[in-house]
């Protein structure tokens, strides 16, 4: 890493102008400085230095701006600034920090473009850019696709450096000693004679100087804690329920709420009597809301059951309503007018498949999923004739901010979110429907504070799914290897969907609809991949790892299939195939790991898949036993590469996490409509995993990869896949629909 | 009615048929008991009736026949259940919020069967469900509490 020029006082201009070649737009907007909202309320003698620091009379504040929805954000982030800062976490507050532009995302949105992770074209580069260019021209603030670290890497680590060498300037100044002689040790300056001078001592003389603009960021040969197994910082919270969530936001004198809205989605209501609701026991008010009703009281639970006892007359979901027909719908979209990418299209896949022997074809289905985190949406808001203040957890305050300032008739600076820690997420706090819900209620019951709650029955039939697809493949292999790939699949757009809400617009192919298997780094000799669009139907939305979730499974099902067909060995073609050495090493290292090629005994079996998705290559290898008819699994083995594992112990948390949500979901779980009204609405229903059936787990993490990359999403596309391709070695059965229990049990 | 929670009794005046979990979290203000399903199929509601497990959604105020122990009653930030100082060495925790319910769930199970075999520790914890996936350290953290207790 080099120097650093471009950092100025109360200014921190993040991405790389260098890359910016062929941008059109908005060069002289994106070079322009972004505020720093930690200015705004800073007394005499307190500082900040860029917005991810600040000194003032609560100590030293970090800004983690990235939601935590348990994938550990707030803690690495606070491990990222700490690094070069030399701060113990015990002695600062860490804080998500205000909605603000200076918290844009500058990489998510290469997500959306059709660029290989394995890519490094002139045209991958200027994407890449473009991302940057997006996000910080749009404010984008936004916690999702795996970003957190890629994108805050480089940028917390300066922060921290920029303060750390401000604060050295301003001791130098202070003891008029030079600057080489004082170094930074635990929230002080160290002077020659050991003397400690804390950064909390040094504010009033850091703010009145200039900031210190050329920093360099230390080796990680050097580090202290990154690369190092560390505590997170919220374990304590979190082991002894003193961790508080949105859902536990208490306030003097609020009220509870909770909402009922048209179980048939989209349908909107017609009418409602109250009934006997209005009299029940701590009622307060029972008033509408788009598509509903909302009742609130003096208890969550006393909400809930008159919200119940309400008589709604609700409208007819205009969407397709039952899930035979939305999957006939997207069984009719393999046409040419819905076709929406052809982003691989390699050899000639038509003449392959003309001249082969024998084409296998196969079609597969994937179902509805929810998100469905363990904490229900809740908010509590608290309105004022000028104000609106929102507590909850999100991974998209700014877009928030603006929705909830649009209803309640506020300019968006008048709407203050304070963003809580989230009981999981999953992609689901990316919406925000559950707190325009809030501020409808709040603008019908002004001046009091409303802790608005869903009930589970009301969260999981009102979550916007993953959606379905179909997919048809065509293939063939001749002499022992893959020859003809060939993997259609039609999809509802997620991308389209979730922007519209979002007042967004969405340009072009959706990528989401062929992520995870368009972009595979193999050299299959005709090779193509197609996405087609399925009109809208029920809403749908980003569910951990987005369109590769399903997609490492129709791709690496079928690639299983044609090895079979081939007679190779499913480990030993991907690797002949494989086209990207730090891909080749991870499947190497799985293979390694899990004593692939060994016997394993009768009624058992293996199976390996591998999906590059989020830039990270991951392979699995799942191991089962076929117990009379029953599958157990046995053993689950792991490898991934992030370039650099910045906390080995809570990699392996989010990798087996991974692990155990696709396996949970592909083995257990669909979401399916009748009339519009999702059947599963609770967790009985919709379990996902549980600890009965969750197998051992190995990882191993590499780090050959060029690019440093997030570790939340990549675990879960390869299980399902894994687990299919394992169940078809030890029983023969070849699944193609998921979940996996609708055809066969487990143990 | 009359509760005592964690060693401190409290007078509420709530409908017979109120679940626990609501006077817990909204007429005393304790809130490590978490809301997740209602219907007993998650278990994040966890808390003791005199060392007992209980499913807190799913049982009405009036009928608690005894002392309710919450996690915050369990162990405290500074003085550590053995159970807690065993989820901190392994690092459950992700999103956090099924944690309480599995704290107290694994501190009743340990405390009837100190020396449980694997499959023991399955189905005692298999009713508190986990969405992040943390079920491997929660083995483990079970088997390391198990070892001190």
């Amino acid at each position: 890493m080099g120097r650093i020029k471009t950092i100025a006082r109360r200014s921190f201009l993040v991405g790389s102008a260098a890359i910016l070649g062929g941008v059109a737009f908005g060069t002289y907007m994106y070079k322009r400085e972004v505020e720093n909202p930690l200015e705004a309320g800073l007394a005499p003698g307190e500082v900040t230095f860029n917005p991810f620091v600040k000194i003032d009379a609560q100590g030293v504040t970090l800004i983690t701006p990235r939601a935590d929805v348990g994938q550990g954000a707030y803690s690495i982030q606070a491990h990222l600034i700490a690094e070069e800062l030399d701060v113990d976490l015990d002695q600062v507050r860490i804080e998500p920090g205000p909605p603000s532009a200076a918290y844009y995302n500058g990489v998510v949105a290469a997500e959306g473009m059709p660029i290989a992770a394995t890519s490094d074209s002139m045209m991958a580069r200027a994407g890449r850019g473009a991302s940057d260019v997006l996000g910080k021209l749009m404010g984008l603030q936004l916690t999702g696709g795996s970003t957190t670290v890629p994108d805050m890497y480089d940028r917390l680590r300066l922060a921290g450096a920029v303060a750390r060498e401000t604060l050295i300037a301003a001791a130098a100044e202070q003891t008029g000693l030079p600057k080489d002689q004082l170094r930074t040790q635990a929230g002080a300056v160290v002077l020659p004679d050991g003397t400690a001078l804390a950064y909390t001592d040094l504010s009033s003389v850091a703010a009145e100087i200039p900031v210190v603009q050329d920093v360099s960021l230390r080796d990680p040969s050097s580090w202290r804690h990154l690369g190092k197994p560390h505590m997170r910082t919220d374990m304590l919270a979190k082991s002894t329920g003193t961790q508080s969530y949105g859902i536990d936001m208490q306030m003097e004198g609020m009220l509870h709420a909770t909402t009922r809205t048209n179980p048939a989605l989209g349908g909107g209501i017609l009418g409602f009597d109250p009934g006997e609701a209005e009299g029940m026991r701590g009622v307060k008010a029972i008033v509408p809301i788009t598509g509903g009703i909302a009742v609130v009281a003096d208890n969550t639970w006393r909400a809930f059951q008159a919200a119940q006892a309400v008589s709604c007359d609700w409208g007819p979901s205009p969407y397709i309503g039952d899930t035979e027909d939305q999957f006939a719908a997207a069984a009719a979209s393999f046409t040419e007018d819905a076709q929406d990418s052809r982003f691989k299209d390699e050899g000639d896949v038509v003449a392959a498949l003309e001249g082969a022997a024998d084409v296998l074809e196969a079609e597969y289905r994937i179902p509805y999923l929810a998100h469905a985190p363990l904490e229900p949406m809740s908010a509590m808001v608290l309105l004022s004739a000028d104000r609106l203040d929102i507590w909850t957890g999100t991974q998209i305050p700014r877009f928030m901010q603006q929705a909830a300032a649009a209803i309640a008739g506020l300019e968006p600076d008048q709407v203050h979110v304070h963003a809580l820690m989230s009981g999981g997420s999953f992609g689901r706090r990316l919406e925000d429907d559950y707190v325009r819900q809030a501020v409808e209620i709040a603008l019908q019951l002004p001046d009091v504070p409303i802790k608005m709650v869903w009930s589970r029955e009301e969260d999981m039939t009102h979550d916007f799914p993953r959606p379905l697809a179909v997919a048809r493949a065509r293939g063939a292999v001749s002499d022992g290897a893959v020859e003809a790939f060939d993997l259609s699949i039609a999809a509802p757009s997620v991308t389209a969907s979730s922007l519209a809400r979002l007042g967004q617009p969405a340009m072009g192919p959706d990528v989401a609809i062929v992520a995870g298997a368009w972009d595979q780094p193999f050299g299959i000799p005709n090779y193509r991949v197609t996405g087609y669009r399925v009109p809208p139907m029920v809403p749908v939305s980003s569910w951990r790892s987005v369109g590769a979730s399903g997609n490492g499974f129709l791709h690496e099902s079928f690639l299983d299939e044609l090895c079979h067909a081939a007679a190779v060995d499913p480990l030993a073609e991907r690797l002949r195939l494989c086209s990207h050495d730090v891909s080749r090493k991870v499947l190497e290292t799985v293979g390694e790991m899990s004593g692939w090629g060994s016997d394993l005994g009768p009624g058992r079996g293996r199976g390996i898949a591998f999906t590059l998705a989020f830039g990270v290559p991951v392979a699995q290898v799942v191991e089962v036993t076929d117990v009379q008819g029953a599958i157990r699994i046995d053993k689950v083995f792991v490898a991934a590469d992030v370039g650099r594992v910045l906390d080995p112990v809570n990699f392996e948390a989010q990798l087996a996490g991974g692990v155990i949500w696709g396996l949970g979901h592909a083995m257990n779980c669909e979401i399916t409509y009748r009339d519009g009204v999702a059947e599963q609405d609770n967790f009985h229903a919709f379990e996902g995993m549980r600890l009965y059936q969750t197998p051992q787990i190995e990882v191993r993490g590499l780090e050959n990869g060029d690019k440093i990359k997030g570790i939340g999403e990549p675990g879960v596309p390869p299980a399902a896949p894994a687990l299919g391709n394992a169940i078809f070695a030890a029983t023969g059965q070849r699944i193609r629909t998921l979940p996996f229990a609708n055809h066969i049990d487990f143990l | 009615m009359k509760l005592i929670v964690n060693g401190k009794t409290h007078e509420v005046d709530v409908e017979d048929d109120m679940p626990l979990l609501w006077v817990l979290r909204d007429e005393l203000g304790i809130t490590g008991p978490k809301y997740g399903c209602g219907i007993a199929q998650c278990g994040a509601c966890t808390v003791h009736v005199d060392g007992i497990s209980v499913r807190s959604c799913q049982l009405a105020a009036a009928d608690v026949d005894g002392e309710i122990t919450t996690i915050e009653g369990l162990g405290n930030p500074l003085a550590l259940h053995a159970v807690q100082e065993a989820w901190m060495e392994h690092q459950v925790a992700q999103c956090g919020y099924c944690q309480s319910g599995q704290i107290m769930q694994a501190a009743s199970f340990l405390a009837l069967n100190p020396a449980p075999t694997d499959d023991q520790i399955d189905a005692a914890m298999s009713g508190n469900l986990c969405r992040c996936g943390t079920y491997p350290r929660i083995r483990a953290a079970v088997k390391t509490a198990a070892s001190r207790l």
